[in-house]
């Protein structure tokens, strides 16, 4: 049968691989091409990248020597390049594994340059809550199965009512998550990538209570993402949630082994993963 | 003498060859994409990959003028060729993906949509119950498992091709194999070291 997946999220900020806390705070973590082998190697069973740079410049030379010494491989390049695009190809070479990337994507060809060189899936959020119609270009171009829209929602802490934001959950949309992640299938998206801003770095576990909700709501795979701080919530996104699959980033990078660890926790509590 | 094999994979407008041509590249197999039917010709063995509609799938190799020549060294010269996701689907005679269109005619049968209560498309990794007795299949110690997304799959006519199948709800065929004719309906480009069996499986000239 088909199992749940398990996926790693990889943050990119200034060519750089980073950790985030409530979207505000980057930490680095290393470099974005040294990390692939590794991730395959431990069963991740896919990859996001998320190319969070506020600008467009990826200004790679002052985080040059973060790459230098963070570089778990140091037969391998470090990625001489501050651009996405080459990231993603050399990213992709060692991928063997699903790739979707995400981050300023705006335009169509903005899509095709990504997959060409190498990318799966692509993972909208902005431009599709900007221009709906998006999505539906999109879908129709390169097909629904590699057009993730990613969704970012915040719990108001006063009201309890969740809310759709946007340009790096920033901005307030007024939209209600349901409603738009129900838009978002309707219009042709393949998965959606729910992801919690309140929750992102805390390690209190997912909004599950969203998660439930927006996977009831719509019969493509939801993918958790945001508040992970144990492998026991990735058990509580599939159980309580009901996502298909559940993502994190932060835990995965300050513990050797994590990805294979986080699996064996959830193959005990009864979840067919792939070992 | 061995003579080390020259990979086509074929470029029909729809596709994740760049994905392909890097698992090839890590197994130190020559290849290139290309649509060039005298490069296809010259080739030892052919990779269709695919994403998209059954639609826009034939129109891409209808455009390109690529069906006469892949006939010709498919079915005539028996040339081998590996069809991917989509590029399986097409090997059928008829496709039922919004409408009802002609195929490449390599394995009797059709495509049509997963008969099944899950949500689709069917995404994830799923694993393969697999038939001992073809050789894709060759080489798997344990039950393998790989990377699928579709909605449509491949019914063939002689439930003999069939080479491995998924449970997903109902029975979904995930592997055939005719001859020279192979198809994989799951991405060995994207299923790690299980998926890396499958293109040195279709590879081996020697089985």
């Amino acid at each position: 049968m088909l199992k749940p997946r398990l996926i790693t999220v990889l943050l990119l900020k200034n060519g750089v691989l980073v950790r985030s806390n409530t979207f505000s705070f980057h930490q680095h973590t290393g470099d974005p091409v040294g990390q692939v082998e590794r991730f395959t190697a431990w069963k991740a069973d896919e990859l996001i990248y998320l190319d969070i740079n506020r600008d467009d410049v990826h200004d790679f030379r002052q985080t040059m020597h973060v790459i230098g010494t963070t570089c778990s491989k140091k037969d391998l390049e470090a990625t001489m390049t501050n651009d996405i695009i080459d990231i993603i190809r050399e990213v992709s070479k060692r991928c063997m594994i699903p790739l979707t990337v995400g981050g300023k994507i705006r335009t169509l060809d903005d899509i095709r340059i990504r997959l060409k060189n190498g990318a799966d899936k692509v993972s909208i959020n902005t431009q599709a809550l900007e221009d709906p119609s998006f999505i539906e270009k999109a879908a129709e171009a390169f097909g629904s199965q590699c057009i993730v829209v990613c969704v970012d929602v915040k719990k108001d802490a006063m009201t309890g009512k969740h809310e759709v934001y946007k340009h790096f959950g920033k901005e307030k949309t007024g939209l209600d998550p349901v409603e738009w992640c129900k838009e978002a299938e309707r219009r042709g998206a393949g998965e959606i990538l729910l992801q919690s801003i309140d929750r992102d770095g805390i390690g209190e576990g997912y909004d599950n209570d969203i998660i439930r909700r927006v996977a009831d709501a719509v019969s493509i795979p939801v993918i958790a993402l945001g508040g992970v701080g144990k492998f026991e919530h990735f058990v509580e996104g599939l159980k309580k949630g009901g996502a298909s699959a559940v993502a994190a980033a932060n835990i995965f990078f300050f513990h050797e082994q994590s990805v294979i660890k986080a699996k064996k926790h959830m193959a005990a509590c009864g979840i067919d993963v792939r070992l | 003498m061995t003579i080390s094999p020259t990979l086509s994979i074929v470029d029909c407008g729809v596709g994740n060859h760049r994905s392909v041509f890097n698992a090839l590249q890590l197994l130190n197999v020559q290849a290139e994409i290309t649509c060039d039917p005298q490069r296809i010709a010259s080739s030892s063995h052919l990779i269709l990959p695919g994403v998209g509609s059954f639609q826009e799938g034939m129109k891409g190799l209808l455009d390109r003028n690529l069906i006469p020549v892949l006939t010709e060294e498919v079915m005539v010269k028996k040339k081998r060729i590996l069809g991917i996701c989509l590029g399986m689907q097409l090997f059928a005679s008829e496709g039922f993906e919004n409408g009802h269109f002609e195929g490449l005619e390599f394995i009797a049968g059709k495509a049509v949509k997963i008969d099944t209560n899950y949500r689709l498309p069917h995404i994830g990794w799923n694993n393969v119950h697999i038939s001992s007795s073809h050789k894709i299949t060759a080489s798997f110690e344990k039950e393998p498992i790989f990377y699928f997304v579709h909605t449509y799959h491949f019914v063939p006519e002689d439930p003999a091709v069939i080479a491995g199948v998924c449970d997903y709800g109902s029975e979904v065929t995930a592997l055939i194999e005719k001859d020279n004719i192979f198809g994989a309906q799951f991405h060995p480009e994207k299923s790690h070291s299980d998926g890396m069996q499958i293109f040195k499986n279709f590879l081996n000239n020697a089985c």
